[in-house]
C-alpha cells in the first residue's frame, strides 16, 4: 500500500460496524461459491471410490455401500493408463523444453536488439498463437502425411502418427505465447548489462547464454509450469495426428476408454481423477508460478 | 465393464447383385469335417498397447504342423477391436493361423471410432500389412483409390470357402478381390424368452401383430422397443429395414448407390412408417448410446430391441441362452416375402505396400478358413462365420437361427453406412439427418427428403 | 484445447519498452559479422518453425477452400472449384447455420455470464480478506483441468440414467431430463461446465490487473464519497482498459475454439454443432472433404481475425510508445 492518507484510516474507523457486516456476507458468499466450484471434482472423487454394484443398487445420490480404490486399480489395469502416462511424458518433456528454448532465442533477439522488423515478428508470433487450431489442421494433417522424417525420429518415415509430429506442432503453436512473455520479461533487464558484456568482448551467443538466460529463470519457471499443464491437457493435436491408440497421450486416450467404461460412471470418474491429478498437484505445488505465468506481462511483475 | 462387442458402426456396401447368392452360401452348411481350433481366447490380451512385442510367436513345438512355408517370417496386423472380448477374438484367430502357417504377426490396435475416422490417412501413411475392414462400398472406395492390394491369387485358393455372394462382396469396382470376410451378423428384433413367457407376449410376424403387442407391453408399463442413437449410426438400421420392407431391396440398394432419388415419394413413405413406429420406441434416444439402450432391454425395462445381434453382448453371460430374436415384422407390402435384412460382413484387407507380401497372404488365406473363423468366434456367439461352415455342431441355437434368418432373406444389405458413400453416411450427412427426423418426425417430409437429396447432390463426384 | 492466448501477457506499462534508439544503434554497430549470423539463427529458427507449421497451413487452408479433394492420392488430384464450397456451405450444408448460431450463443454466454462473473470474483478477492488464498484456489482449480476432463465430469452430472442431476431431480419426483440428447438443452448444459472453467481463468487475469491499479485512485474516490460500485465502474474499470481488451479477446477466441466438450459428448451432433467440430469432421473420415472442411476453417479464420487485429493494434500502440 502506498502512503495512503490518514483520512482514509479515519474513514475506515467510522465505517467499521458496516464493514463487519458486509465482510460476513462476503465471506458467506465466497465460501458458498468456492463450495459450488469444488463440488464437481468432489463428486467425481466420491463416485470414483464407490463400487459400481453399490451405486447401481443405491443410486448415485446416496451414501453407503463400499468405499475402496477398486475403480482406480481397474482403470490402471484395463485402461492401460500407465502406458498412456509414459506417452504423455514422451510428448510433454521435449515439447516444453523446445518451446522454451526456441522462444528464448526469439525473445532474446527481439527484445535485446533492434531491427526494423522486430515488431512484425512479435505480431506474427502473437497472432499465430491466437488462431483457432481448426484453421490450420486441414493442411497440417496433409503436410504430416507428406513430410519425410528419418528414423529414429519416425518409424514410418513421415511426420504423421509420430511423437515428433505432435511435439513439433505443440512447439510451433506455443512459441507465440512464450516468445511474447519472454520478450516482455527480457525488456525489463537493463540494457547496461548487455552493453557491458559487449564492451568486454562477449559475442552475441555468450550474451544470450551466459548473461540473459540466467536472468530469466523466474519467467522460465512460470512458463514451464504453465506449458506443462497446457500440453498435458491437450486433447486435440494427438487425437488428430496419431493413429495408433497405443501411442496416445493420456488426455486423448481417456476419450478412447469411454468404449470400455461406457455405463460405469464410477470407473469413468476414477479415470478422470487419475488424469486430473498431475495437473492439480502441479497447481497446488506451484500455484505462484502458475498464476504469475499467466499474468506475466499483464502486470509487469 | 462389460465391453460391448464390435459396435460395427459405420459400414457400407452390399452390392445389389450379390444378395441372393450370398445368402444361399452363408447357409450352405453341408457336412464335412471341421477342425475346431481349441486355442481359443482364454487368455488373450486386451491391451490396446499390445504393440509388437505382445504377440506370441509360433511356438516351436507346432512347427511340424505348419505347412512347408513355415519360414515366411512375420507380417503385421492392425485391428480396430480395442475392447476385451473382440480383441481376444482377433488374437485367438491370429494365434490359430500362426500355428497353421508359421507366420508371426504382432497385432496393433486402434480404437474403433478413431480407426474409422483415420482409415484413409492411416492407409496412405505406412499401414500395417493386414488391416481390419468391411465389405461393400466401404471396401470399393479404398480399392478404387489405390489404397489396397488385390488378392486374387489368395482367392484362387480360398474361393471354395465362400459363397458367390461373399465373393462378390469382396470385390472392387475393377472386379478384383480385395478382402477376406470373417464374420457376419444380422439386424433383428431381440427379446428375452423368459420375459416374453412371463408376460405372455408372443413373437409378432406382421405389423398389426407388432402394434397389438406393443400396445399390450405399453399397457404393462414397459417400453416396447429400446432405442438409442446418440452416436448417430444405430438409427440407420431402422431406416434400412423399413425401406426394404416398404420399397424392396432393389430400391434400397439403388437409393444408397445414388441411382434413385431421396425425393422420390417412396422414401417419404418410409419415414411415415417410421413415424408410426416411434410412439412404441424408447423416448429420448439421442442422449443414449446403443450400449445403454441394450442395458434397458437386457434389464427388462424394454421388451425388445432392434439392433445387430451384437447387442446380446450386453446381457450377462449366464443369461445369454435366454436371448432370442426374430426378423423385423412384415408391413403388408409386396416385399413381405423378400424379408430384406441388414447383415454386415467384417473382413480383413491387405494394405497397398505390405512389407512381407507372402507372409501376409498366407495369413489372410488362413483367415478364410472356417476353422480360423470359429477360433475368432470362440465363446462369442453373437456372430457367425462368413465362410461356408460345414459343421454347425459348435453353433449355438442363436447362431443357427442367424444363419437361417439371413438365408431366408431375399435381399441382404450390409448397412446404410457400408452401402453408400461414407461422406454421405457420416456425422454431418445421414447421421445428423436421421437424428433430425427422430427429433421432429412430424416435419414436412417433402422438404426433409429434399434436404437429404440436397446433401447428397452437394458431394463432389467420386 | 488449452485456453490461452498470448494476449494474457499483454504489456501494459510502456515505461519498460526497449532502450532508446540511439543506444540501440550503437549496439548494432558493435556486432561482428559472426554475431549477425548468430542473431539471424536465433530468430530464424523459431520463426521458421512457427511460420512453417502455423502460417503456411493457414494460407494453405485459404487456398484449399476453393478446391475439391477427397484427401487421397497426390496433390494433382486436387480440383479447383471456385466458390462452390462456400455456396454449398451457406445453402445446403445442414449443420452450418446451427454451428454459427451455437458459436454465437457460446460467445454470448461467455460475454454475459462467465466473463462478468470472473470479473466479479476478481473484484471481491481483490479486497484481500482472510481466506482469499482458499477462495482463489477453489475458483481457479478447474482451469488446470483439461476440457476433456471437464467433459467427463459433465457427463457424470448430466447423463440421463446415471447422472447426478437427474438423480437429485428424481428424488423430488421429477421425470428424467435428457440433458445431453435434447438439442434445445444440451448446449446450455455444457455451457455451464465450460463456464465453470472459464470463470476462474478470467478471474485470475483480472485479479492480476486489479493489483496493478494504483490504490490511491480508489482511496481518493472513497474520500469523495463514491460507493464501491461507482468506484469500480467509474474509476477502476476505465483504468483497466488494457486488461479489459485482453479479457475480451480471450472470451471471443475461446468461444471460437470451443471444441473438446462438444466433441467428447457427442462428436458435435444434434444440438452441439460448432464450427470447429465441423472442420474436424470433414477432414477425418474415409472420404474426407478437404476443400470443404477448409472453407469452414476459413469462416472460422475470418471471424477470428477481428479480435486478433484488435489485440495486435493495441500491442502495436503499446510497443511503439
Amino acid at each position: 500500500m502506498t502512503a495512503a492518507s490518514a483520512e482514509v484510516a479515519t474513514v475506515r474507523v467510522k465505517k467499521k460496524a458496516g464493514i463487519r457486516w458486509t465482510r460476513v456476507v462476503l465471506h458467506a458468499f465466497l465460501f458458498s461459491m468456492a463450495v459450488v466450484w469444488l463440488f464437481p471434482l468432489l463428486y467425481a472423487l466420491y463416485t470414483s471410490l464407490r463400487p459400481y454394484a453399490d451405486t447401481a443398487r443405491l443410486g448415485y445420490v446416496s451414501v453407503g455401500g463400499g468405499y475402496n480404490l477398486d475403480n482406480y486399480i481397474k482403470a490402471f489395469t484395463t485402461g492401460q493408463l500407465g502406458t498412456y502416462f509414459v506417452n504423455t511424458l514422451i510428448v510433454v518433456i521435449p515439447a516444453v523444453f523446445l518451446t522454451l528454448l526456441l522462444a528464448s532465442m526469439a525473445a532474446f533477439t527481439i527484445s535485446r536488439f533492434s531491427w526494423r522488423f522486430n515488431l512484425a515478428f512479435l505480431m506474427l508470433f502473437t497472432a499465430g498463437n491466437l488462431l483457432p487450431q481448426q484453421v490450420i489442421i486441414t493442411p497440417l494433417f496433409r503436410m504430416f502425411l507428406i513430410l519425410p522424417l528419418p528414423a529414429p525420429l519416425s518409424d514410418n518415415g513421415i511426420w504423421y502418427d509420430q511423437y515428433f509430429g505432435v511435439i513439433a506442432i505443440h512447439v510451433a503453436f506455443q512459441l507465440g505465447f512464450c516468445t511474447f512473455v519472454l520478450s516482455n520479461y527480457m525488456k525489463t533487464i537493463p540494457h547496461e548489462i548487455t552493453e557491458a558484456a559487449v564492451v568486454d568482448g562477449a559475442g552475441v551467443f555468450q550474451i544470450y547464454y551466459k548473461v540473459i538466460m540466467p536472468l530469466v529463470r523466474p519467467a522460465f519457471a512460470a512458463l514451464a509450469v504453465l506449458e506443462t499443464t497446457w500440453i498435458y491437457n491437450d486433447f486435440f493435436w494427438a487425437l488428430l495426428l496419431m493413429t495408433k491408440s497405443e501411442r496416445l497421450p493420456i488426455t486423448s486416450a481417456l476419450n478412447n476408454l469411454k468404449g470400455n467404461f461406457f455405463v460405469d460412471n464410477n470407473l469413468l470418474a476414477a479415470g478422470a481423477i487419475i488424469v486430473a491429478l498431475p495437473t492439480m498437484i502441479v497447481f497446488f505445488a506451484a500455484q505462484k508460478q502458475f498464476i504469475s505465468g499467466l499474468t506475466l506481462g499483464s502486470t509487469k511483475g | 465393464m462389460a465391453a460391448p462387442m464390435t459396435p460395427a458402426p459405420i459400414d457400407a456396401g452390399g452390392t445389389r447383385r450379390t444378395r441372393r447368392i450370398m445368402i444361399r452360401g452363408l447357409v450352405g452348411l453341408s457336412a464335412a469335417a471341421l477342425i475346431f481350433s481349441a486355442c481359443s481366447s482364454s487368455s488373450a490380451s486386451s491391451a490396446p498397447s499390445a504393440a509388437p512385442a505382445s504377440q506370441a510367436p509360433a511356438s516351436a513345438g507346432q512347427a511340424s504342423e505348419a505347412p512347408a512355408s513355415a519360414d515366411l517370417g512375420a507380417t503385421t496386423i492392425r485391428s480396430n477391436e480395442h475392447e476385451k472380448v473382440p480383441a481376444a477374438s482377433v488374437k485367438a484367430m491370429v494365434d490359430y493361423c500362426t500355428t497353421k502357417t508359421g507366420v508371426t504377426a504382432p497385432i496393433s490396435i486402434t480404437n474403433h471410432n478413431d480407426f474409422q475416422d483415420k482409415f484413409n490417412s492411416f492407409m496412405q501413411a505406412t499401414p500395417d500389412d493386414i488391416v481390419k475392414w468391411f465389405t461393400g462400398e466401404r471396401l470399393r472406395f479404398p480399392a478404387r483409390n489405390g489404397l489396397l492390394t488385390a488378392i486374387d491369387d489368395v482367392w484362387a485358393t480360398i474361393g471354395a470357402n465362400y459363397t458367390d455372394g461373399m465373393a462378390k462382396a469382396s470385390q472392387g469396382d475393377d472386379g478384383k478381390k480385395y478382402a477376406v470376410p470373417i464374420v457376419s451378423y444380422p439386424w433383428v428384433v431381440l427379446y428375452r424368452k423368459s420375459f416374453f413367457q412371463e408376460k405372455g407376449y408372443t413373437v409378432p410376424k406382421t405389423w398389426d401383430e407388432f402394434v397389438t403387442l406393443a400396445k399390450k407391453i405399453q399397457g404393462d408399463g414397459i417400453i416396447p422397443l429400446a432405442f438409442a442413437d446418440k452416436d448417430g449410426w444405430p438409427a440407420m438400421g431402422t431406416f434400412d429395414v423399413l425401406n426394404m420392407r416398404v420399397n424392396g431391396y432393389q430400391f434400397h440398394a439403388d437409393l444408397l448407390a445414388g441411382k434413385e432419388k431421396w425425393t422420390d415419394p417412396k422414401v417419404q413413405a418410409v419415414f411415415k412408417k417410421w413415424a408410426e413406429l416411434l410412439p412404441y420406441t424408447q423416448p429420448d434416444p439421442l442422449g443414449r448410446t446403443w450400449q445403454e439402450g441394450a442395458q434397458t432391454w437386457a434389464n427388462n425395462k424394454a421388451a425388445m430391441y432392434f439392433l445387430g445381434t451384437f447387442a446380446s453382448q450386453q446381457v450377462p453371460p449366464a443369461d445369454l441362452a435366454d436371448v432370442d430374436f426374430f426378423p423385423f415384422p412384415t408391413l403388408g407390402t409386396q416385399y413381405d416375402a423378400e424379408l430384406g435384412i441388414d447383415a454386415p460382413v467384417d473382413a480383413w484387407i491387405l494394405s497397398k505396400a505390405p512389407k512381407n507380401l507372402p507372409a501376409a497372404k498366407a495369413m489372410l488365406a488362413c483367415f478364410a478358413t472356417p476353422e480360423a473363423q470359429l477360433a475368432f468366434l470362440g465363446e462369442d456367439h453373437s456372430q457367425i462365420p462368413a465362410s461356408k461352415v460345414t459343421d454347425t455342431s459348435t453353433f449355438t441355437e442363436q447362431q443357427k437361427k442367424m444363419a437361417e434368418i439371413i438365408g431366408a432373406s431375399g435381399g441382404v444389405a450390409q448397412y446404410l453406412d457400408r452401402d453408400t458413400r461414407s461422406d454421405f453416411a457420416g456425422a454431418q450427412g445421414m447421421q445428423a439427418l436421421l437424428q433430425d427426423f427422430i427429433k421432429n418426425p412430424s416435419q414436412d417430409l417433402a422438404a426433409y427428403t429434399q434436404k437429404i437429396q440436397g446433401v447428397y447432390d452437394s458431394l463432389p463426384a467420386q | 484445447m488449452t485456453s490461452h492466448v498470448a494476449g494474457s501477457a499483454a504489456p501494459t506499462s510502456p515505461e519498460v519498452g526497449a532502450a532508446p534508439a540511439s543506444k540501440r544503434q550503437k549496439n548494432r554497430g558493435l556486432l561482428s559479422r559472426r554475431d549477425m549470423w548468430v542473431l539471424a539463427l536465433l530468430l530464424g529458427i523459431p520463426a521458421f518453425v512457427h511460420v512453417f507449421l502455423v502460417w503456411v497451413p493457414t494460407l494453405a487452408s485459404v487456398l484449399l477452400s476453393f478446391t475439391s479433394w477427397n484427401g487421397i492420392g497426390g496433390l494433382d488430384r486436387i480440383r479447383f472449384v471456385g466458390i462452390d464450397n462456400y455456396r454449398v456451405l451457406v445453402t445446403t450444408y445442414p449443420p452450418f447455420w446451427p454451428a454459427i448460431t451455437h458459436n454465437l450463443i457460446w460467445l454470448g454466454f461467455f460475454m454475459l455470464v462467465a466473463t462478468p462473473l470472473g470479473i466479479f470474483f476478481a473484484v471481491l478477492l481483490d479486497k484481500e480478506i482472510r481466506g482469499t488464498r482458499f477462495y482463489q484456489g477453489a475458483l481457479y482449480l478447474p482451469v488446470v483441468l483439461s476440457l476433456a476432463i471437464v467433459g467427463f465430469i459433465a457427463q457424470l452430472f448430466l447423463s440421463t440414467d446415471q447422472g447426478l442431476v437427474n438423480g437429485v431431480l428424481g428424488s423430488f419426483g421429477v421425470k428424467p431430463v435428457d440433458w445431453l440428447g435434447n438439442s434445445s438443452l444440451n448446449l446450455w448444459a455444457i455451457l455451464i461446465f465450460a463456464s465453470w472453467r472459464q470463470v476462474g481463468y478470467v478471474m485470475i487475469l483480472y485479479l492480476a490487473g486489479l493489483k496493478g491499479v494504483d490504490p490511491t485512485l480508489r482511496e481518493a474516490a472513497k474520500v469523495d464519497g463514491a460507493t464501491e460500485v461507482q468506484t469500480f465502474f467509474r474509476i477502476v474499470f476505465p483504468v483497466m482498459r488494457p486488461i479489459n481488451i485482453v479479457v475480451l479477446v480471450i472470451t471471443v477466441i475461446e468461444s471460437l475454439r470451443a471444441f473438446d466438450l462438444a466433441y467428447i459428448i457427442n462428436r458435435g451432433l444434434n444440438g452441439l454443432e460448432l464450427l470447429s467440430v465441423l472442420v474436424t469432421n470433414n477432414i477425418i473420415g474415409e472420404a474426407s472433404r478437404i476443400g470443404f472442411g477448409s472453407a469452414i476453417a476459413v469462416v472460422l479464420l475470418v471471424v477470428a481475425v477481428g479480435p486478433i487485429v484488435l489485440y495486435l493494434t493495441r500491442t502495436l500502440r503499446e510497443e511503439s510508445r
